[in-house]
């Protein structure tokens, strides 16, 4: 799976302004929704039932990154999207690093495959350090839309 | 020098595994998998099919997708091996504990 089968470009983000777990996922999940990827009316069942996966364990996988996500009914693809927070989020994260790469995914319920693959994307290219410093480093949605689209045709596989 | 002829001297152990959870490896068995191999001294890693993952890194487990059936081999290198392969075998056998075996949403989910 490659990161154009699920990102919205239109509702990346390069500066999240909040400074709470919940703010950060309720701001992202706002983008999806002003991407028309997930309905205004969804928003609020999406925000929560994120938050209570986070309840479960934190989904900070190391590196400053986090995959904030959940499966919700009104989906019928996978959606997802990047933003940056620029301060970092305490996340608690297994190496206690605070989170500033968010890659968030909405997945339909009985795609579970779907929702593996796009894990694996994401870890596998972050697993490349250069291009996990790039991508915090991006300046403009356009930036991050750039370094993705670069990582899918030419890979920063190590 | 040293440290090498050490390693050297520390025999592997490995045994394989099942991915019994439907959702597959995903971040949550991944990181009860990362934390769990944290504990332990030796190197632990696992095999899959194409390639192999650090167990201590959660990012690396991720990278393996395993899908539910997908068999696996740990490899445990050092000092407290024995113990520690038992600890990240038994997370298997046990499918991550029930609570993770059924479902990772809690959208849908009834609790």
């Amino acid at each position: 799976m490659k990161f154009s089968d699920f990102v919205a470009v239109d509702a990346i983000r390069s500066d999240i302004e909040s400074d709470t777990k919940q703010g950060v996922i309720r701001e992202i999940a706002e983008a999806l929704v002003e991407a028309g990827k997930i309905a205004p009316g969804e928003l609020e069942g999406i925000v929560k039932a994120i938050m209570k996966r986070e309840d479960l364990g934190s989904t900070g996988i190391g590196r400053g990154v986090a995959v904030p996500h959940t499966k919700h009914p009104s989906v019928d693809r996978l959606v997802g999207t990047v933003a940056i927070s620029r301060k970092g989020i305490e996340f608690e994260s297994l190496d206690g690093e605070p989170v500033q790469l968010f890659f968030l995914l909405v997945s339909p319920p009985d795609r579970p495959g779907d929702h593996l693959r796009a894990l694996e994307n994401i870890s596998r290219q972050l697993r490349d350090e250069g291009f996990c410093k790039r991508l915090k480093a991006s300046q403009t949605p356009a930036e991050i839309e750039h370094l993705l689209e670069e990582a899918d045709h030419h890979g920063f596989v190590s | 020098m040293n440290c090498c002829l050490e390693s050297m001297s520390q025999p592997t152990i490995s045994r394989e595994v099942v991915v019994g959870i439907r959702q597959g490896l995903h971040a949550r068995p991944a990181d009860l998998l990362a934390r769990e191999a944290r504990k332990w001294q030796s190197r632990i890693e696992l095999v899959g099919k194409a390639q192999r993952a650090d167990g201590k890194s959660i990012l690396e487990l991720l990278t393996l997708a395993a899908e539910t059936g997908t068999r696996l081999v740990v490899e445990v290198t050092g000092p407290d091996a024995q113990e520690a392969i038992e600890a990240i075998g038994g997370l298997f056998d046990r499918n991550f504990n029930e609570q993770i075996n059924g479902n990772d949403a809690p959208g849908e989910t009834r609790r």
